[in-house]
């Protein structure tokens, strides 16, 4: 399947880096940064990353596209929960608006909104967002056999030799993630987040919100909670992290363990050789939730690594030193060990 | 659709989510073909396929007793494939033409394409315009994800795209990984688990760190510490049109729990006194009803 770009005169990248834009700054800075494509949302329940003081209204959306189409990226409009059942019009709108102001592309999870897409936009590029969680070469040949997707998100559960093999049973185009948070539930399938707080990434276009957490002392440490329970214990001048659902320490089989996973988060920044070698087409960034800095730090160094692999480079040691200082980072899933 | 029949409104029994021996499982299902008026029954492995071999020696003797006691069978299928190997395990099963079967996974669906068949609660139907497309695909059943909410419910019962069914029961599946949490709690992988899933033929309790009960794990599955329980919810489901109504198996008198649902179904039952009956009674765990109701699912609320 041909790339269907904005501009055909535009050389397509190798490894297309796509890129987080949480805000019209955001989607600047990604640009500026190097970014190939930057995904984002409109300011409402219709994109799974519906927090306060993120995303786009209609406005920002078009001089966002605007801005990355002078300088040659392209954009991605994540509509990507779904639909409450009998108010479909919300995430209607959003792709007729979608469309209309030019995005390149929408990232879509309902089946249904996937079906009025393609009815509706037939021009408009249709990308299968992580959340409607096709994990098989006959899961994503469905959708574009009956929807023409042009283009799936990986679920962040295989590994990269089960990726090679998706890859060579589909001719949609795949992305995978390379860096950010870690979902270590398969993606579009998970409520724990709404069991807990009654708001989920499917409905709500949130997980573990702000909303629901609080920090409470806790001796001479701090406790973080979501939803009343405690998900993390820190001793005193140790930093507190977030309270995510599936990132806590808890107890089974009377262990003490970050059972689902720990408060890691995903980087295969030296692994991009065997990323591109399992044939996707798309490396993304996650982080819409993230400040400027941050973007232009990530974006940066994913571009420059991007651009060494197409020279047939390696990568230099200190970009990787500088984006991985102090975080706990895993390859997740994409390394069999994990499991 | 208009008002469901109390008269004619069927109770099903759900997939067995847990690894229980064959032995427990035959037990079981032979109970619920002689001592219950449940109409059908969902055999198969949903959570993990290394379970599957075991349980397939049992099927034909399982099938067999509840159709000659005039049980409908459906068979459920896997909720996450991740191997060709699990994706090829899933055509043979389905290649089986004289059976019914529950899809889990959009794969799955579209194997049965044209063919009668179900859309189990694993599956992101949230709203009629989905469910549409489904029916164009062959689905004429669904039992509805656990995290929708009452009213979101009768809007997909309302449509009359097809039959609905509502899980009523059970601890409810959360979410599923390719990792098992099982394994881990027990410093194991998953490839060489020693199916230590089946110590726990609830789930295992998932505590805080502060000791308060959280979740329950089982296997790759994450489910909730509470238990579902929408008895007192039945009336209002009826009302809206839903017409099935799904208890999950779990490790206690399940054709007395069977039972009593079919009393509240019919009326002569007070939800409050199944209510009564299955508040504690697996570990200790509350009932819960909150997703119904679009708040936390965790959460018990009494009806208006």
């Amino acid at each position: 399947m041909t790339r269907v770009v904005r501009d055909p005169s535009r050389p397509v990248a190798t490894l297309e880096l796509v890129c987080p834009a949480g805000t019209p700054a955001a989607l600047r800075t990604a640009v500026d940064a190097g970014a190939h494509t930057v995904y984002c949302g409109f300011r409402d329940e219709t994109n799974a990353r519906n927090f306060p003081g993120l995303n786009f209204n209609r406005q920002e959306l078009k001089d966002g596209v605007a801005y990355a189409h002078d300088h040659g990226a392209d954009v991605l409009v994540a509509i990507n929960t779904f639909p409450a059942a009998g108010n479909l019009d919300p995430w209607h709108r959003a792709i007729d608006d979608a469309a209309e102001m030019g995005a390149d592309a929408a990232i879509l999870a309902d089946i249904g909104l996937v079906e009025y897409a393609l009815k509706t936009h037939k021009t408009l590029r249709r990308h299968l967002s992580v959340q409607a969680a096709a994990s098989t070469p006959e899961g994503v040949n469905f959708y574009a056999r009956e929807f023409g997707i042009h283009r799936v998100v990986l679920p962040r559960v295989l590994t990269l030799p089960e990726i090679k093999e998706l890859n060579r049973h589909t001719e949609v185009e795949t992305e995978v993630f390379v860096f950010g948070g870690l979902c270590v539930m398969a993606e579009g399938r998970c409520s724990l987040s709404s069991y807990v707080t009654g708001k989920s990434p499917n409905k709500n276009g949130v997980c573990s919100p702000a909303s629901h957490t609080e920090y409470t002392e806790h001796g001479s440490g701090l406790d973080s909670k979501l939803g009343g329970f405690t998900i993390n214990r820190f001793a005193e001048g140790e930093p507190a992290g977030y309270p995510t659902l599936c990132k806590g320490r808890f107890s089974a089989n009377d262990k003490l363990s970050y059972l689902f996973e720990e408060p890691t988060s995903l980087n295969l920044l030296t692994m991009l050789p065997e990323v591109a070698d399992a044939g996707v087409t798309a490396l993304k960034i996650e982080g819409r939730q993230r400040g400027k800095a941050y973007v232009e730090k990530v974006v940066k160094a994913f571009r420059a690594a991007v651009d060494a692999l197409e020279r047939g480079e390696t990568l230099d040691a200190a970009a990787i030193a500088d984006l991985t200082e102090g975080g706990r980072e895993t390859a997740g899933a994409y390394k069999k060990a994990w499991h | 659709m208009t008002k469901a029949s109390a008269k004619t409104a069927k109770l099903t029994l759900g997939p067995l989510l847990f690894n229980w021996s064959n032995d427990k499982r035959r037990d079981m299902y032979f109970r619920v073909a002689d001592e219950t008026d449940i109409d059908t029954v969902v055999l198969g492995e949903v959570v993990c396929s290394k379970r599957t071999p075991f349980q397939t020696p049992l099927w034909p003797e399982v099938i067999d007793r509840l159709t000659a006691a005039g049980k409908e069978v459906v068979f459920s299928t896997q909720a996450l494939i991740l191997s060709s190997r699990e994706m090829s395990a899933m055509r043979d099963l389905v290649s089986d033409e004289t059976l019914y079967f529950e899809a889990n996974d959009i794969a799955v669906d579209d194997m049965l394409k044209g063919r009668r068949h179900m859309i189990g609660p694993m599956m992101n139907v949230y709203n009629e315009g989905t469910l549409a497309t489904l029916a164009a695909n062959g689905a004429d059943r669904i039992c509805v994800p656990v995290e929708l909410s009452g009213a979101a419910t009768g809007v997909l019962a309302a449509s009359g795209i097809m039959e609905v069914e509502a899980f009523v029961f059970g601890r409810m599946p959360l979410a599923i990984a390719a990792r098992c949490y099982h394994a881990r709690a027990h410093n194991l992988a998953k490839d060489t688990c020693k199916y230590v899933c089946n110590l726990d033929a609830d789930g295992m309790t998932v505590d805080t760190l502060d000791g308060k009960p959280f979740l329950a794990v089982n296997g790759t599955q994450t489910m909730s510490y509470t238990v579902a329980n929408l008895a007192a919810e039945i009336p209002a489901l009826l009302e809206m049109g839903v017409s099935r109504f799904r208890i999950s198996p779990h490790d206690v008198d399940i054709v007395h729990i069977a039972n009593l649902f079919r009393g509240v179904i019919t009326g002569t039952t007070d939800p409050a006194e199944l209510l009564n009956e299955t508040d504690g009674l697996i570990d200790g765990a509350p009932n819960s009803n909150g997703f119904f109701y679009d708040v936390e699912g965790l959460k018990y609320k009494t009806a208006e």
